[in-house]
This record gives structure tokens, sequence and C-alpha cells, in this order.
């Protein structure tokens, strides 16, 4: 077992350099997706077949690996911090816009008419009504969109957005083993605590609307 | 008061409208019941009448005011609505779902707490044990009262319910029909009522319309309906036992004579309907039946042939305006 531990502490500044762009790179890659998708969701949850074609594409940009859509930036944007951003914000884009359009969509009919029936403008309906009750699986995907950049954006150092996977890509260069397995470490620990806070965040949600976790 | 007038609903790529012309005055205090096989437009024409569905032509009245110049959402908040699937708020506690339109009428919060607890036990639910629990931990029949509550708490004038039983067990909805009746008749509400169970509709409605392809085809007292059906629809409609229906919206003393019956009759109590009266002597196998008082005692006597001749009486015409609705279509 390589001394981790020491290494780290041996090198505080890189570590903190590349754990910094690392979380900048992921947060407003995440900050991008709900820019983008919770307004969209919103948009489309109501509509018919646009809705659908739109969860297609959705679903199939879903299926594109990680590293490939990181790649596929080269020939676009060329190398640095926005072809990875751009990227990671496609990765992370389906899983909260699938989820809104699911979530708003499976809020009861029978609740929305009952809402508007007793009185409620369609402002209050979406402010009392649906948006609280679709929130545990608009969250759910908030969270799996959240693990899932963090994670990817180990990868964009390939394409020279720096972060965390810079530790593992030199350590694997160099064959510093200490090094490689600092990086893999904290970009696990960094995807672990994502998905500990935002769940927790999510089942406080869930118990306050008084639906199942 | 609810008045329609000439009311007609065309949706777009339907060749025939949904309703067709429904003349129909439910006169304050009264409970009308539209009733019809799917898919004749009752449900339509119910939720025009709180502008969930704006009609084609043709004129709404709610207590007296055209409601084509009301605001939508003002208007709702003066008509309780209650719906088959009751709706009900499944984040929000019963207290809260029942406080849904005294609180958008920002009632203060003192008379707001006061009058859920009000609503609740009015629909037989005791507000200590019930306030605070979440409507996913009724059953069927509890959901539904709190339903009818919610829709009462703001002392509607006017309530639209849309089969408001329709999803509880045929115990459980006997029992609501009746507290349900109970309460609209106590507070004085005009009721608009849609269902497709025509026991519902005898035992609910001081009238039922019934309506086939947009239209009424017959609108009377429950009893007129099932004694003199105006054709053979509305004859196939409420079933070949309109008979025995009928003789159950008749109490006992309509055919009861003041001789004691014979050794070995049956007893039936003084508020009994005919049917049940008939269906003790059946079950007794005896051709008359005692009618006891309030104090148990024999009062007099009721006999197969009294209720045979009462059932041949038919009940009494009305003039189209005393039965508040007229079959009046406009000329086509």
């Amino acid at each position: 077992m390589p001394d981790v531990i020491g290494w780290i502490w041996s090198h505080t500044a890189l570590v903190g350099r590349t754990a910094q762009e690392h979380a900048i790179l992921s947060a407003v890659a995440l900050l991008l997706v709900l820019a983008t998708s919770l307004p969209l969701g919103f948009g489309l949850a109501r509509t018919g077949r646009p809705a659908t074609l739109v969860v297609a594409a959705a679903n199939t940009l879903r299926t594109v690996p990680s590293l490939a859509l990181l790649v596929i930036m080269l020939p676009i944007l060329g190398t640095g911090f926005l072809p990875s951003v751009v990227a990671l914000t496609l990765y992370g884009l389906p899983a909260v816009l699938l989820n809104t359009i699911v979530g708003l969509r499976e809020v009861d009919a029978d609740v929305v008419e009952a809402a508007r029936g007793q009185g409620l403008s369609e402002a209050q309906i979406l402010r009392d009504v649906t948006i609280p009750l679709a929130l545990p699986v608009i969250l759910a995907g908030i969270r799996t969109a959240a693990v899932q950049i963090v994670s990817a954006a180990t990868l964009a150092v390939f394409i020279g957005g720096g972060g965390l996977g810079e530790l593992i890509s030199s350590g694997l260069a160099l064959m510093d083993m200490a090094q490689l397995t600092a990086g893999a470490l904290l970009v696990a620990l960094f995807a672990i605590a994502t998905e500990l806070t935002l769940g927790t965040l999510q089942r406080s949600f869930a118990r306050r609307f008084g639906a199942p976790a | 008061m609810i008045r329609l007038e000439d009311i007609e609903k065309r949706f777009p790529g339907q060749a025939r409208p949904a309703v067709d012309g429904i003349e129909l005055e439910v006169p304050a205090g009264e409970t009308c019941v539209l009733i019809g096989p799917s898919g004749c437009g009752k449900t339509t024409t119910l939720r025009m009448v709180n502008r969930l569905i704006e009609p084609s032509a043709g004129r709404i009245l709610v207590e007296g005011e055209d409601i084509a110049g009301a605001d939508p959402v003002r208007l709702r908040r003066r008509i309780g609505y209650v719906i088959q699937g009751v709706g009900l708020f499944p984040h929000l506690t019963v207290g809260d779902n029942v406080a849904t339109v005294p609180r958008l009428l920002a009632w203060p919060a003192s008379r707001v707490a006061a009058r859920v607890d009000e609503m609740l036990s009015l629909v037989g639910l005791e507000p200590g044990e019930f306030r605070d629990r979440r409507p996913g931990s009724l059953s069927g029949g509890q959901r539904q009262r709190v339903g009818v509550a919610r829709a009462l708490a703001a002392d509607p004038p006017v309530m639209l319910m849309d089969e408001p039983f329709g999803a509880v067990d045929p115990v459980v909805r006997a029992r609501l029909q009746r507290d349900v009746a109970e309460i609209l008749r106590r507070l004085g509400k005009t009721v608009l009522m849609v269902t497709h169970d025509i026991d519902e509709a005898v035992r609910m409605g001081d009238r039922v319309a019934i309506m086939r392809d947009g239209r009424i085809v017959q609108c009377d007292r429950p009893e007129r309906l099932l004694a003199a059906p105006a054709e053979p629809f509305v004859a196939d409609f409420v079933g070949a036992d309109r008979g025995l229906k009928r003789l159950a919206l008749i109490p006992v003393g309509e055919a009861a004579s003041p001789r004691s019956a014979p050794a070995g009759s049956p007893t039936v109590d003084g508020g009994a309907s005919l049917q049940a009266a008939l269906a003790a002597m059946l079950a007794a196998g005896a051709e008359a039946a005692a009618v006891a008082g309030p104090d148990g005692s024999a009062i007099g006597s009721v006999t197969l042939a009294a209720i045979r001749e009462r059932a041949r009486t038919p009940p009494a015409a009305q003039s189209p305006a005393k039965t508040g609705c007229s079959l009046a279509t406009k000329a086509r």
C-alpha cells in the first residue's frame, strides 16, 4: 500500500488546486444542467408529442459514454474549461430533464382537477400542488446528475479541463502509485459526499411532503 | 339556484355536440341528479357550471348571475366541488385540505381552525383524531368524507358533485349517500350531481334528469321517473325492477290502514318504505304486516293488496315549471 496520506500531505497545493478545479467544473456543469433542463422539463411536461420526442432524445444522450462526450468536444470547442463544462452538462442533463417531466406528469390528475375546481389559480396549483408533489422525483434526478457529473469530471483532464483526474493521469504516466491512489481516493470521496448530501436533502423533502422516500 | 339555458358544447373534431341544447333549473336548496350512459354529456354539463369547460353556446346562471362574466377562479371558490377520485392533496394534512378554500378567501386563522373542526364533525370525523392525519392513512369512505368537508368549508350555496361515491364499496356507499344527502338537505345546498348509478340518483335526487346523446330525455321527481318513464330508453335505463325501486320511495303510511294485522304477520317500523314492508311480508309468507309507531306498539297494518293498489296509482304529474326542468329543446 503506497503512502497516500503522506503524498497528499506533501502536495497540498496541487491537491488543493485540482480539487478546486474539480469542484468548480462540477458545480458550473450542474448549474447549467438545472438552468436548462428544469425550465425545459416544466415547459414540456404538459405537451404530448414534443415531450415524447425530447424524452427519446434524452434517453439516447444518456447512453453515450462520458468519455465519448468529452472527446467529441475536442474538434468542436478545442481544449480547456469550456468544452469540459459543455460535455459534463450534456452528460448530466438527461437525468434531470427526464425526472422533471416524469415527476410532473405523475402528479395525480384528480388532485390537480380538485385544486382547480376548488378555485386555486394556475400559479397556485403549480406552487402549492404540482411542484411539491413532483419535487421528490425531480430531486432524485438532480442527485443522479450531480453524482454522474462529479464522477465524469475526472475525465476532463483528457481535454485539458483539469480537476482531480490530473492526479490519476500523471500518476499513471509516472507510475507514481501514491499519486494515482490519492487521485482515485479523492474522486471517490467527492462522489460519495455529493451522493450523501443530496440524498439527505431529498429524503428530508420526501418526509416533509409525506411521500415514501 | 343553478340555471342552464340552451347550453351547447361542441368539442373540436367531433361531428356531434357533446351537450346539445340543455335546459335545466335547479331551484335553491334542491338536489338535481344528472344520469345517463357514458358519453351522454353529463360530466361535461356539470363542469361547465364552474367553468372547467366553457360552453359553445347558451347561458348559465348561478345564484342569478351569468357566470360568463365571472372570474373563473373566484367563481369556483363560491361553488363546492366533489369528484370521484376525491383529489385530496396527499402532501397536506386532512385539516389543511379542508382549510383550502377558507384560506384562499383569506379567512383569519382562528376562524379557519374553528371551521375545519366544525366541518370534520359535520361529516362524522372526530377532529382531534383526523385533523393532523394525512389522506394516505384514511379509508376510501373517510377520504370521501374529507372531500365533502373540503367542498363545504367556505359554505358555498351551490355544490357540484361528480360521481362522488363511485370509488367506495357498496356498503360504505349507501351509508355515505344517506349521510351526505342529510347534510346537504339540512344546510339547504343547491346541488347538481352526476352519477351512473340509478339507485344513487333515486336516493339522492329531488329531481333526476336522464341524459342521452347530449340531451335530457326526461327530468322528473324520482318517483315519477320510475312510475312513468317517458320513453323506452328511460324505462330500460331505470331498470326492469323500477316497480320495486319505486316502492322504496313510498313511506309505508301511504298504504297503511288503521286495521290491525292478522296474527303471525311481521311488524315493520312506521318510518319504513313499502319496499321494506313487502320484503318483510315475502320473508314471512304473510299477506299483511303490522305497522309499529315510534313507541313500538302496532298502530295499523298494510296488506299486499294495498301495496299493489298504491303501486298502480301514478304520482301526480307536474308542470315543467314545477319540476324545474323542461324537455323543450330548440327547434331543429
